[in-house]
């Protein structure tokens, strides 16, 4: 039944040379020589100064030298009545609480209106991604000019406006210094969050909100009861990095304010800076920054959540 | 009004929201970049003119533009010292993170199996672990290391968090791919190993292009790092010398600093755009069970 | 060990994922040169089989065999001398058809100039060798499966094992592409493996056909073999369409008949051996070349529907509604074990 010329005396040959598997088949082996270098290089410089910083916080290290002197709970004792330190936790929180709640509203209308075709939508949508893009430190800097204590264009719109008749010292006054700080987080992290949205949007089926439609749904109904919903996980972790990103951001307070005016506007981050650097303080600046590892862990552990829910649902 | 009359004005109201909302949105995000831009090109009698003047408006320019504060930019200051340090910072760290966060995508998504989603998700949360936590033990390390203010401070640390990044970013390029092409391919005669070589890279190579941008994009966001390793200016980033060392005293610096801080932005922010979709596309199936 | 009858043999073959066994213990063996259909509902475990001959599966337990060799874990999918189509081709989407056709042959390393003249070969066979410079998403769909299929014979494998790959082209294009594909493996003489869950794909193709159903294989026979004497009441209802009748009867017996050989009890010419059923018509539907009664034949003890398959020729007025005899002849009856569901043997198969 076999035609005579059916292998090739080159292919049988061959066949032969590379029968057996060797390691570029060994898919088990292959993952391992793969992973290695990457877990390694994580696992050296984000696991042990990750242990580093545990242990710092329980030493009296100081900066420029390289001594370890165990101290025990000496370093949290000392910050936790501090008032200033109480002030940056609480900071911290109001901040990042405040800034992702007009996240999320900015980013749903936002990603609303892009969803919506009209002309331009392109550019609109170039245009507000810049302050995501941008270098943080950057925009913080041309922020600090745009609020400045002589020449703010803030003020004098306001002023034209009538919307407020004295000088607003924006840095002079922490209730104004707060405001300011938030107004730069909302402003740097809704782009972000609109993008997401935007792309979870975009994965709803066209067919349900138009069943919602035909089902007699008007707008705020379909927002809230068919399109609320089903965005839920993707807005989640939208807002989760949000959380990451505003809660441990050190640049902008620290390029702001410096957590003036009276020290009233420090936040968690830049206090451990300041402790830690500045102040040479290596071990109560670990142990302000250990401050920010609840946050992390509820973070981490929503995180998975909803992507287990995520998973369920697909 | 006629029923249809009413519907059409309705249907113009709607359109003028729309538009008004954009225009809002717009607006918000982009006032500071055009903000630079005044700064940048006015004149200083036209820039410092103290806001309680109404009757100078400061969102145009009242006197001709000028550019002596690009020129002092470039002459006199250190900047393009500094963007030569972040290229040649972002360099190292994007060949660092490639050589590590492609192997390590491909095994996580193709060959780990049940434990590498789990080893996945593991190595995404260490992306969360934020430089505020991490920067005084690595200050410490730092130091052990003897490389304070040394540039290569920066390329040791920063692939901490371009790698989980670009792992996770990565690993959802390859599982975009159809399994069948790969098995087809080791049909055909091929190795696992010749298969990445010869099919995998190749169409994973966009996804490396997306992950060298914003590994590089990355390197140029970070401040609080090079804040705490560097402190001698012609060492600087720009990320860092623009707003730490570009301020002296005070000497009224805004024109210069601002030209900066735009000509710095304005390029990373269209490369930015350019990748955005691929960006998500690429975290999305990251996210989705492939 | 026993030398292994069948060009590809395969011997007590498992494939468990967790608690599911996807293969429970196969047994086939299939002829030099044979095609050989595996045929089943999706998840049957027809495709876990096939991967675990190409090598892309390793099996829990049990043993495969190519050309009397055994083909274990440390046998690589590269080193089996096996090709495949896959269902969605799998065409590399950044080479053109000529550089997915030499890549196999690129494999062997064979020099430039013989894999030109092998592609262009594989390619006129095909009628393709004026595409031979596009991209795959240039192509049409049946033109994409040509290039799968010049890829397969290209390197004049041992076996060739396709899994689907008609299912992706319309309906008129597929009935050409089983004719141009028999014709090809009866020319080739090459030993195929096929998976397909379509009847009438399994049955236009296969030299034999292996039934599969919950990762068992159920039958393997001849098509005629198998449609006529199916060894179960799986089988029998999975081939043909409308599926085999079966009635439960009094003295523990599943009767089965076909419905194209359940006629009116008018057309019975006298003195034919037949089984008759009194059957309430419940509806009639007329498809050009062939009229479906479907029925509830009296005294029943469950809730069952009969279907009769009448071709045209067969002109008995037949209303809904009324009561109508029908009959069957005796030598196309079937009986089934009514638990096991197996056939009970008439001397028949």
């Amino acid at each position: 039944m076999a035609l005579p010329s059916r292998v090739s005396p080159g292919a049988a040959a061959l066949a032969v040379s590379f029968r057996r598997r060797t390691l570029a088949d060994r898919e088990d082996w292959l993952a391992r020589l793969m992973l290695a270098p990457a877990l390694l290089y994580v696992a050296a410089l984000v696991g042990v100064p990750f242990v580093l910083a545990l242990a710092l916080a329980f030493s009296g290290a100081r900066a420029g030298s390289l001594d370890f002197a165990w101290v025990g709970w000496h370093n949290f004792l000392t910050i936790i009545p501090d008032p200033q330190f109480q002030r940056a936790v609480w900071n911290t929180l109001r901040f990042t609480l405040v800034s992702q709640v007009l996240v999320i509203v900015l980013a749903v209308s936002a990603a609303y209106v892009l969803s919506a075709a009209f002309a331009g939508r392109r550019i609109v949508r170039f245009l507000l991604l810049l302050p995501w893009a941008a270098p943080v430190a950057l925009a913080a800097i041309a922020w600090t000019w745009i609020f400045d204590s002589t020449f703010s264009v803030i003020n004098w719109t306001f002023l034209v406006m009538g919307v407020t008749r004295r000088w607003l010292y924006w840095f002079g006054d922490p209730a104004l210094a707060t405001i300011a700080i938030i107004t730069v987080h909302v402003w740097r992290m809704f782009p972000f969050a609109t993008v997401i949205t935007l792309a979870g949007m975009s994965s709803i089926p066209q067919e349900i909100n138009e069943a919602a439609v035909v089902d007699g749904a008007g707008f705020w109904r379909r927002l809230f009861q068919v399109n609320l919903p089903l965005l839920l996980p993707i807005i989640t972790v939208a807002v989760l990095f949000g959380v990451v990103f505003t809660s441990t951001d050190l640049s902008v307070v620290y390029l702001l304010t410096r957590g003036g005016p009276y020290n009233s506007t420090h936040v968690l981050a830049s206090l451990a800076f300041q402790r830690g650097i500045f102040g040479g303080d290596l071990g109560q600046g670990a142990a302000v920054a250990l401050f920010l590892l609840p946050v992390l862990v509820v973070v981490a552990v929503l995180m998975l959540r909803t992507a287990r829910r995520a998973e369920v649902g697909t | 009004m006629t029923p249809r009359a009413r519907r059409r004005l309705v249907r113009v109201v709607k359109r003028i929201a729309l538009y008004a909302a954009a225009l809002a949105f717009t607006l918000f995000a982009v006032f500071p970049f055009y903000w630079m831009f005044l700064t940048a090109f006015k004149q200083n009698r036209d820039l410092y003119v103290g806001g309680t003047v109404l009757s100078h408006i400061p969102w145009i320019f009242n006197a001709p533009p000028t550019m002596e504060h690009v020129e002092l930019l470039f002459r006199q200051t250190l900047y393009l010292v500094w963007v030569k340090n972040t290229v040649l910072i972002g360099a190292a760290v994007v060949v660092i993170t490639l050589l590590l966060a492609v192997p390590a995508g491909y095994a996580l998504a193709r060959l780990a199996g049940r434990w590498g989603e789990r080893l996945g998700i593991g190595v995404f949360l260490t992306y969360l672990v934020p430089p505020t936590l991490l920067f005084i033990p690595f200050s410490r390390v730092i130091t052990w290391l003897g490389l304070q203010n040394s540039q290569w401070a920066l390329i040791v640390v920063y692939p901490t968090f371009t790698v989980p990044f670009c792992t996770w970013l990565m690993m959802g390029f390859f599982r975009s791919i159809p399994r069948d092409i790969e098995e087809q391919a080791m049909i055909d005669g091929y190795s696992r190993a010749a298969v990445v070589r010869k099919i995998v890279l190749p169409l994973g190579i966009s996804g490396i292009l997306t992950a060298t941008i914003f590994a590089f994009t990355l390197v140029l966001q970070d401040f609080v790092y090079a804040l705490t390793f560097i402190s001698a200016v012609p060492k600087m980033t720009v990320s860092l010398g623009i707003p730490v060392a570009l301020v002296r005293g005070d000497v009224f610096y805004w024109g210069s600093l601002m030209a900066a801080c735009l000509i710095t932005s304005i390029p990373i922010a269209v490369v930015y755009n350019l990748f955005i979709d691929r960006f998500i596309q690429g975290l999305t199936a990251g996210a989705v069970k492939g | 060990m026993m030398e292994p009858a069948g060009f590809v043999e395969i011997r007590n073959l498992h494939r468990h994922f967790g608690d599911v066994r996807a293969v429970d213990g196969v047994e086939l063996s299939i002829k030099e040169g044979e095609l050989l259909v595996l045929l089943g509902p999706s998840g049957c475990g027809k495709t876990t089989l096939m991967r675990m001959i190409a090598g892309l599966e390793t099996p829990t337990s049990g043993q495969i065999f190519i050309g009397g060799e055994e083909i274990d874990a440390d046998v690589p999918p590269r080193a089996r001398g096996i090709a495949m189509v896959f269902q969605s081709y799998a065409l590399y989407p950044h080479k053109t058809a000529f550089e997915n056709i030499a890549f196999p042959l690129e494999a062997m390393r064979m020099a430039a100039l013989a894999v030109r003249g092998r592609v262009q070969g594989a390619a006129k066979r095909f009628g393709i060798g004026h595409l031979l410079g596009r991209r795959p998403r240039q192509l049409s769909g049946g033109e994409r499966q040509r290039v799968a299929l010049s890829r397969a014979v290209v390197r004049d494998p041992k076996v060739f094992l396709f899994d689907e790959p008609l299912s992706n082209l319309d309906a008129q294009l597929r009935a050409i592409a089983r004719y141009e594909l028999k014709e090809l493996q009866r020319e080739l003489g090459t030993t195929t493996i096929y998976v397909t869950h379509d009847q009438v794909e399994a049955m236009g193709l296969g030299d034999r056909i292996a039934v599969m159903n919950k990762g068992r294989v159920q039958q393997v026979g001849t098509p005629q073999a198998v449609y006529d004497y199916p060894a179960n009441t799986f089988v029998a209802t999975f081939l043909g369409s409308p599926p085999m009748n079966l009635l439960k009867q009094d003295g523990d017996v599943i009767l089965g008949f076909r419905p194209e050989n359940f006629f009116p009890h008018e057309v019975v010419r006298p003195g034919d051996d037949v089984a008759t059923f009194r059957l309430r018509v419940r509806q009639i539907e007329y498809l050009g070349a062939t009229r479906l009664i479907y029925g509830v034949p009296e005294g029943a003890h469950d809730d069952v529907t009969l279907i009769a398959d009448l071709s045209s020729q067969i002109t008995t007025p037949i209303a809904e509604g009324e009561t109508h005899l029908f009959a069957v002849p005796r030598q196309a009856l079937r009986r089934f074990d009514p638990t096991a569901g197996t056939a009970l043997s008439d001397g028949a198969a």
